[in-house]
């Protein structure tokens, strides 16, 4: 019974950590950026909340809406 | 190839792209795939913004020079491209194969590049065939 249980246990625990990684995953890869290479193959990626993110993003976001019209 | 043709080869290779624009740096319309001028002066001036303060972003002087952006969005995401003349824009859904789009993109300036190369040394011929004629001409009028 024993048995049982810690093994009913650790498999709720395997699946929430699962699930948090999945999450996790998920958000960081849907996350918004703006990537600028350059020529020597370097990229350097920003985020919003940087301040070269805060300038660039609403740049992009412009040109997809006015590309979308 | 004319660039109109270069953008319409762009869009039917990559299934990706939605729209594209082909301008000079200052964001003039060379060619675009959009069929509202205004939406495509729009895109192609909102590409050389981006491009530009992209560029303001480099921190090291004299470090290497901006080649490419993408911009990810929620709704999707912008590339822009440029080389020495031009720069090529598109828009795609999100999360879009990044590397692909890119590949395509100075796919389309290299093909344009190149026609426009050849345009010059034809052109370039052309004249000195001209030319070459010409003088001929004198000197046989001149042997008179």
């Amino acid at each position: 019974m024993k048995a049982g249980s810690a093994v009913g246990l650790l498999a709720g625990a395997a699946a929430l950590a699962g699930a948090v990684v999945f999450v996790r995953t998920k958000s960081a890869v849907e996350r918004e950026h703006v990537d600028v290479y350059f020529a020597d193959g370097s990229m350097v990626s920003f985020a919003p909340g940087s301040a070269a993110g805060d300038r660039l993003m609403p740049l992009a976001r412009r040109a997809l809406a006015a590309a979308r019209g | 190839m004319e660039a109109a043709q270069a953008l319409a080869d762009l869009t039917e290779i990559s299934a990706q792209i939605e729209a594209a624009v082909l301008a000079d740096h200052d964001g003039t319309v060379v060619a675009s795939t959009l069929a509202d001028e205004s939406s495509a002066k729009s895109f192609a001036e909102a590409a050389a913004a981006l491009l530009a303060a992209a560029d303001d972003v480099r921190t090291e002087p004299g470090s290497e020079p901006l080649v490419q952006v993408e911009g990810a969005a929620h709704d999707g995401s912008v590339f822009v491209a440029r080389d020495d003349r031009h720069l090529v824009a598109a828009v795609t859904k999100p999360r879009p194969t990044v590397g692909l789009v890119f590949y395509d993109l100075k796919t389309c300036l290299r093909m344009l590049e190149q026609e426009e190369e050849a345009k010059a040394e034809k052109a370039t011929k052309t004249a000195t065939r001209r030319r070459t004629a010409k003088k001929t001409e004198e000197a046989e009028g001149e042997g008179w």
